[in-house]
Order: C-alpha cells, then sequence, then structure tokens
C-alpha cells in the first residue's frame, strides 16, 4: 500500500452561520491509530462524521484509501471505513436482535454465509452465542458496545472511526473494551481514528493525536510527546494540566 | 476511624455534621427486593468526603437517601441518621423538607435538567434565598448578585436576566450551585456536578466548591466515578460497590504506592484498569469481582 | 405449561421466532396488567365473534319484513324489538356488527399504510419533499372530518364504499403528522447512522428502520381513532350518506328510528348502544395497548 489510509485537506464544515471545523488537514498512515482531543465545540466528532460521510456540509479534499471522496459514498467505501459510537444505548435498534443489527450489513452488501460470519463476528468481540437473539434492552452497556463494534467489523473494514468509544461507560468495562479495540487492531492491522476527550486513553490506544480547540488543529504530537509532558502550545499544556486532577493553590 | 485522621482534623473535633449507621435503600419490584444500598455507616464533618463506585454501587442513592428523595416503591431504613444532633428517623415530612435545600443541598450532575426553563436563572436563585428567608425581593436579587460572583461569574447583572437555555453548561452549573449554596446549607451533596462538563471548565467548578468548604467550614459529599477527581480533590474517600462500602481511606493514601498493600483488592482493581500516561502498558488490567466482598 | 413459559422467558432465545414471541410474551404479561385494556380487548373480540357467527347468533333474517309485527317493544321473541318495518332489531345489530367491521378494516388498510409512508418519508427525506407532503396534510387537516366526508360522498355518490373511501381520504393526514414526528427523532439516532453507513438505500432505511419503530404509536393511535371512524360512518349512515337501505348500519338505523324515538325508544335507542359500546372497547384497547408498546 502506498500513501495515507485517511487524508482530509483544508476541510472546512459550517453548519449555517456556525463554522466548526477550519481548515483541517491530517494524514494517518495504514495500520496506525490516530487520536483526535479536545472539548466539547472543538470540532473533533464534527470531523469523523465528515470522514465517515454522514456529514455532507463540507468542502475541502478528504481522501481514503488514496481515492479523493465524494459527498455520496459508494459501496465499497463503506466496506473499507465503519464506525463506533458514543452512547452504547443510542446505536443499537431497540427493536432488532443482535441477529438482526449483525445480518443487516451481510443483506445491504449481498453477502452470502451470514450464519458463519455472524459466529465468528460475536466471538471475535467475546459475546458468547447464547446472546444471539437477545434484544439491546437485555444488554448491559458494555455488551452493547461489544454489539456495536462486531456489527463495524462484520464487513470486515480496513478503517474504524471510533468516536468515544467507552466514555459512556465504567472504568472496569472501559479497560476490556479498550483491550479489545487494542487486539482486534493487532489481528487485522486495522487502521484507527479514536476521538475523546481523554488524554490518558487517547495516549493508551494512539501513536499520534491532533489537539483540537475550536474548530482548529492547535497541535499535532506523539503519544510518547503527550507522556513527556512536552506539548509546545498553551493549550495543549494546559489541557493536559486539567486533566491531572484538582490542584489546591499553595 | 479505622485510618489516621486526614488534614481539617480539627474540625472533627467538634460535632459531625452527620452520622449514618447502617443506611439501608431496598426497591420492592414485583420480581424482589433489589437491594441498592445494604448497610452503610459514615460521619461527616467540615471536610469533603468523596464517595466513588461504578454505575449501581449505590453511591447516587447514599446521596438522595440522605436527602429523603427516594421515591417510591424505595425505602429508606437506617440504625441512626442524625444530622447536627437532630434524629433525621423519627423526623416528621415537613421538618425534613424544610431541612432539605436550607441546611442540607444537593447539586446534581446536569443543570439543564434541573433549572426551570421559563425563568431567569436570577429569579430562581433570589427565589431559593426567599424561600428559606424572610427578605424582601431587593434584598434576595442583591444576595443573588452576590452568590453568582461568588461563583466567578464575571458579569452578574447579565448572568441574572438570562434564562437557563443562554447560559453554558459549566455556566448552568456554577448557577445551579450558587442557587444550592445561598441558603448557606451546612451540608452539599454534589452527585457527579462535573462529569457534563470540559476539563478545563470542570477545575473552575471543584475551585469554587473548595473555596467554599475553607472558607464556610461546609460539609462536602462529592460523589463521583472518577477516582482521579476524588483522589485529587477529597479528604477522605468511601469505595463503593454493590451497596456496600469496601473500604474507606484519607484520599492521598489512594495515590500513595506504598500503601498499596493495605488497600482493598477492589480498589486496587479500579485504580489498574484506568490508562495511565505515567505507565503505559500494553494492555490494561481487567476486574475481577469477588462475590465474598458483598457476603 | 412451565416449558412454555421457560421457552418464552428464557434470556437466550436460541432463534429469531423464539426471540419475537418472548418479546410478544412480555408485552403480553404487561397488557394483561390493565384491567381496562383487557375489558377493551374483550369488547373487540366479541364484536370479531358476533361478526363471524352472525347468522348463527340472529335469531331472525334481519332483512325480513313482517308489518304485522311493526314497533314491537322488547319481548322474549324481539329481545331488542322490533323496527317500522317490523324487522328483529336484534338481528339487524347482529348482522350490522359485520357492516362496522368492513367499514374499519377497509379504513385501516387504507389508511394506515398510506400515512405511515407519507409521514415517515417527509420525516427523513425532509427538504422540499417534505414542505410538499406536510403542505398537503395541513390542507385535509383545515376542515373538520365529518365536513369533508361529506363533500367527498356527495362527489362520489351515497353507498358503504363510498363512504369508507371517503372517511379513509379524510382520516390518513393525522397518521402522517404522527410518523413524521416519530421519524423526526428516530432519524438523528446514532443506529440510523450506523445502517447509513452500512451503505443501505434510503428507501431501506426508512422501510426496515424508521418504520417499525413508527408502527407502534399507529397501531395505538389507530385503535384509538377507530371510535371516531365508526361515528364518522355511522354520521354519514344516519344522513343516508353512507350504507343504503336495507343494509343494516348501525348509523342508519338510528336514523330510520329518530321518527319514532319519544313513543318507540328501542329503535333507536339499541344500535346507539351497540355503537358506544364498541368505540368504548376500541378506545379501552387503544390505552392499553399505548402503555406497552410505548414503552420501548
Amino acid at each position: 500500500m502506498t500513501g495515507p489510509a485517511i487524508a482530509t485537506e483544508r476541510l472546512n464544515v459550517s453548519f449555517a452561520d456556525n463554522h466548526v471545523v477550519k481548515d483541517l488537514s491530517l494524514s494517518v498512515q495504514p495500520g496506525e491509530s490516530f487520536g483526535i482531543v479536545g472539548e466539547s465545540g472543538s470540532g473533533k466528532s464534527t470531523v469523523l462524521r465528515v470522514l465517515a460521510g454522514l456529514n455532507r456540509d463540507w468542502s475541502g479534499e478528504v481522501a481514503i484509501l488514496g481515492k479523493s471522496q465524494p459527498r455520496q459514498r459508494d459501496k465499497a467505501f463503506h466496506r473499507a471505513v465503519q464506525m463506533v459510537f458514543q452512547d452504547p444505548y443510542g446505536s443499537l435498534h431497540p427493536k432488532k436482535t443482535v441477529d438482526d443489527a449483525l445480518a443487516e450489513p451481510l443483506t445491504i452488501h449481498g453477502i452470502g454465509d451470514a450464519e458463519a460470519r455472524i459466529g465468528r463476528a460475536m466471538a471475535d468481540v467475546g459475546l458468547p452465542p447464547s446472546f444471539r437473539f437477545r434484544y439491546p434492552h437485555q444488554l448491559s452497556g458494555g455488551q452493547r458496545q461489544r454489539v456495536a463494534i462486531a456489527r463495524a467489523l462484520v464487513l470486515e473494514p480496513s478503517i474504524l472511526l471510533l468516536d468515544e468509544p467507552t466514555s459512556a461507560l465504567d472504568v472496569s468495562i472501559q479497560a476490556e473494551v479498550l483491550n479489545l479495540l487494542t487486539s482486534l487492531r493487532r489481528q487485522r492491522n486495522l487502521t484507527y481514528i479514536l476521538v475523546s476527550h481523554d488524554l490518558a486513553v487517547v495516549a493508551h490506544m494512539c501513536e499520534r493525536l491532533l489537539v483540537m480547540q475550536f474548530g482548529r488543529g492547535v497541535e499535532e504530537m506523539t503519544a510518547q510527546t503527550l507522556a513527556a509532558r512536552n506539548p509546545q502550545t498553551d493549550y495543549a499544556r494546559q489541557l493536559l494540566v486539567a486533566s491531572e486532577g484538582f490542584k489546591r493553590a499553595g | 476511624m479505622m485510618h489516621p485522621t486526614p488534614p481539617l482534623s480539627s474540625a472533627m473535633t467538634e460535632q459531625p455534621l452527620l452520622e449514618l449507621d447502617n443506611l439501608r435503600v431496598n426497591f420492592h419490584t414485583p420480581t424482589g427486593i433489589v437491594r441498592a444500598v445494604r448497610g452503610l455507616s459514615f460521619t461527616l464533618g467540615r471536610e469533603r468526603l468523596g464517595i466513588v463506585g461504578e454505575s449501581g454501587s449505590g453511591k447516587s442513592m447514599t446521596g438522595r437517601a440522605i436527602l429523603d428523595l427516594i421515591p417510591p416503591p424505595g425505602e429508606v431504613l437506617a440504625d441512626r441518621m442524625v444530622y447536627r444532633g437532630q434524629d433525621l428517623l423519627t423526623m416528621d415530612r415537613r421538618s425534613r423538607r424544610k431541612l432539605r435545600g436550607r441546611h442540607i443541598s444537593m447539586v446534581m450532575q446536569d443543570p439543564k435538567f434541573s433549572l426551570n426553563p421559563v425563568q431567569t436563572v436570577g429569579s430562581q436563585i433570589a427565589e431559593a434565598y426567599r424561600v428559606h428567608h424572610k427578605a424582601s425581593a431587593r434584598e434576595a436579587k442583591e444576595r443573588s448578585l452576590g452568590m453568582l460572583e461568588a461563583v466567578q461569574i464575571r458579569e452578574p447583572a447579565r448572568v441574572y436576566d438570562l434564562y437557563p437555555h443562554e447560559v453554558s453548561g459549566g455556566m448552568g452549573q456554577r448557577v445551579m450551585i450558587a442557587m444550592m449554596l445561598i441558603a448557606e446549607p451546612d451540608i452539599l451533596i454534589a452527585d457527579e456536578p462535573t462529569s457534563a462538563l470540559d476539563v478545563t471548565v470542570q477545575l473552575q467548578v471543584l475551585k469554587i466548591l473548595d473555596d467554599l468548604v475553607t472558607s464556610r467550614g461546609m460539609g462536602l459529599i462529592f460523589i463521583s466515578h472518577d477516582l482521579h477527581l476524588v483522589q485529587s480533590f477529597c479528604d477522605r474517600v468511601i469505595v463503593m460497590y454493590g451497596g456496600k462500602a469496601m473500604e474507606t481511606l484519607p484520599a492521598a493514601e489512594l495515590a500513595d504506592e506504598s500503601a498499596r498493600a493495605r488497600r482493598h483488592p477492589y480498589t486496587l482493581g479500579l485504580l489498574g484498569c484506568l490508562p495511565d500516561l505515567d505507565h503505559p502498558k500494553a494492555k490494561l488490567a481487567t476486574l475481577e469481582r469477588d462475590p465474598a466482598w458483598l457476603a | 405449561m412451565t416449558t412454555w413459559t421457560e421457552y418464552l422467558t428464557t434470556d437466550s432465545p436460541q432463534s429469531r421466532r423464539q426471540a419475537r414471541l418472548g418479546q410478544l410474551y412480555r408485552q403480553w404479561l404487561a397488557f394483561r396488567r390493565n384491567r381496562l385494556a383487557v375489558i377493551g380487548l374483550g369488547i373487540v373480540v366479541a364484536l370479531l365473534l358476533v361478526a363471524a357467527f352472525a347468522p348463527l347468533i340472529a335469531p331472525f333474517d334481519p332483512l325480513a319484513q313482517n308489518l304485522d309485527r311493526r314497533l314491537m317493544p322488547p319481548s322474549a321473541v324481539n329481545w331488542f324489538g322490533t323496527d317500522s318495518l317490523g324487522r328483529d332489531i336484534f338481528s339487524r345489530i347482529v348482522h350490522g356488527a359485520r357492516v362496522t367491521l368492513v367499514i374499519v378494516i377497509m379504513v385501516v388498510i387504507m389508511v394506515g399504510p398510506v400515512g405511515l409512508l407519507i409521514g415517515a418519508t417527509s420525516g427523513y427525506l425532509g427538504g422540499w419533499v417534505d414542505r410538499a407532503l406536510m403542505r398537503v396534510t395541513d390542507i385535509f387537516l383545515a376542515f373538520p372530518r365529518l365536513v369533508l366526508a361529506l363533500a367527498f360522498v356527495a362527489a362520489l355518490g351515497p353507498g358503504l364504499e363510498n363512504a369508507v373511501i371517503a372517511i379513509a381520504i379524510t382520516a390518513w393526514p393525522p397518521y402522517a403528522r404522527v410518523a413524521r414526528a416519530e421519524t423526526l427523532i428516530i432519524r438523528q439516532q446514532d443506529y440510523i447512522a450506523a445502517v447509513r453507513l452500512q451503505g443501505a438505500s434510503q428507501w431501506r432505511i426508512v422501510w426496515k428502520h424508521v418504520v417499525p419503530l413508527c408502527l407502534p404509536s399507529l397501531i395505538v393511535r389507530t385503535t384509538l381513532d377507530m371510535a371516531g371512524i365508526i361515528l364518522t360512518a355511522a354520521g354519514l349512515g344516519f344522513l343516508g350518506l353512507g350504507a343504503q337501505p336495507p343494509i343494516p348500519e348501525w348509523g342508519a338505523m338510528i336514523s330510520a328510528g329518530r321518527e319514532q324515538i319519544f313513543d318507540q325508544w328501542w329503535v333507536a335507542t339499541f344500535p346507539g348502544v351497540a355503537i358506544c359500546i364498541v368505540a368504548l372497547g376500541f378506545n379501552l384497547l387503544g390505552d392499553g395497548l399505548r402503555d406497552v408498546m410505548d414503552a420501548r
């Protein structure tokens, strides 16, 4: 493979008179895990939705696997790029069983062999076969997020977009889900973009990260730079200090 | 107390603000009794007491039980529940309600749901004051403006006339705190007061709470799922799991590596499964729960 | 029996069918707890049975005139008395259940899918499609239903089929509104974003993912509306624009009895009571369904 898996050039996003992403350029290599960090209103989730093709109000250049992307994506794109959402309670259809959720992408893309693929996807994310015909209300938050990950993986994409995948979960469940994502990436050589407000999670999951504020990329750095407390910009430093917890003056 | 008393210990020697012995919260459902809190005991002085736990640990129910805010079919039982010498268990509903807001207040997670959307934030604060104090409208307004200033809102006069949807999350939470504190309560129960806020705003809100505890000698019960935050902010911490206190310890000891041997395995488990900037690991530890902890 | 209960209540169903049945069983358990709803269901089931076995239940031919026995009060022979042509009112009411059922079923078949599809499409696509479709529904909603139905019947000519068509044409806009409002909420959800990301066509998203979620509130709405539909049909019948004589339609029967209402009260009263009970039954059932189905 040559060139980046994901690249944007001067990406701009506006809703009505609200300019939420400004001139953002980034590039992620195949197999890399890239983090986007920022506070609410920084535009980090919007970037992800543009990459996923869920947002159409953008201008600039978006290239996935070397192919420039139009606003309306094609089937090949959907097989290559999938996404995991933040809220495990909102990302599963309340009237559909785990089986329905995993079978749907296979039906859409006309892929046979659904039985075996669904079984494999469930095993890969650590869901026992007995869960196959459960409805979302019969699952815990962590189990729902596993279903969401399985649904994303059923089409065997090479890129996974992760929008705060663990911020709605308890820390012990977060650890399980993060471990799962780490091992899946290693097994399948996936490319990740992980959006999070949690610096420790991003540093744990990603090799490189971008700090965003008010729609702009403020600073791009490696996870080592972050761990060494060595960011160059004031805002990134400020974010780092704030994430360390409360400090009493004096 | 099993552990050496933390700073602010001088305050602990006087009469405690709140004493709780064997608190239980039960919900009677068609499928049986759900025991949300099962036998929790603690005393609160003029300090910052953290209660940490995962969802379903009973931490929020504890806060609500103290304020008598458990909805039916829930019931609150305790061997002892005493606020500054007054027995809360034998107190009638009306006196209990009077206590609420005036002497014991609560700040919830999301200010958007706790403020009346069709009333300006200022008038809501002023009203909260006049419920508990005999005061003229003008005096109440002055008080409210002062309170807004105390929670570090820069233009109190402008913010006073705003409606809840016109203020940001961080400002909304400060308004809530102002509203809860204007009656000058002795105890503030803060249930995840900063979880909906950005980190930088979160610290500003904590700073305000911290100042209030220090300057007014208020007792703060800080309920949170965030171990790091509780460790850096509180004096003492109760770690809850399955409705029970696993252990109570000085917050400083959470970070203290040398005290590891004394820690409850659940506390260690919670600490271990957090990703840590300074100690990167390929795989995060997962939490093994022991049924014996709930025995 | 226990094995059936176990099969339905298990946490780990083994097949799609078992999962669906289990879901239905849980809803039935919730429904059963609402006594009024069960009464409503009883009334509706009774209506179905009466309609199905009308010839067996009715002691007389509903159309057979017997001018010797005109306007007889209720007795052991004619339980509800006879009308001005000497026809047995009880038999006419029993057969009238069939007419009522036909009206109800026809309207539901015509109205439900149309309202659902227009509403869901309008809500999901938005933009000019939404504006155009919603203005059309606004026009229909701007007239009182009975007046509009009257206008349509006047244009189409009186008769049962035309009455049904007129009612259907005037009944769909509220359904479209409900479906649209639900869709506007549903389309913001992450699970819809997830199917979009899988490359599903818009048609598939509306039909397979949005519509199933709008369905419960529409079923509830239809059931609650049933009373209104029956009353509108009766109203048209009363005005002579619905079912034509000698069809035993309840509204037309009341109309025929209005001349004798002071002297022979039973002629108009019993069909009125029938309408009342059936309308009430549908209302109670609808309320019960709402409690069960809307609680997701």
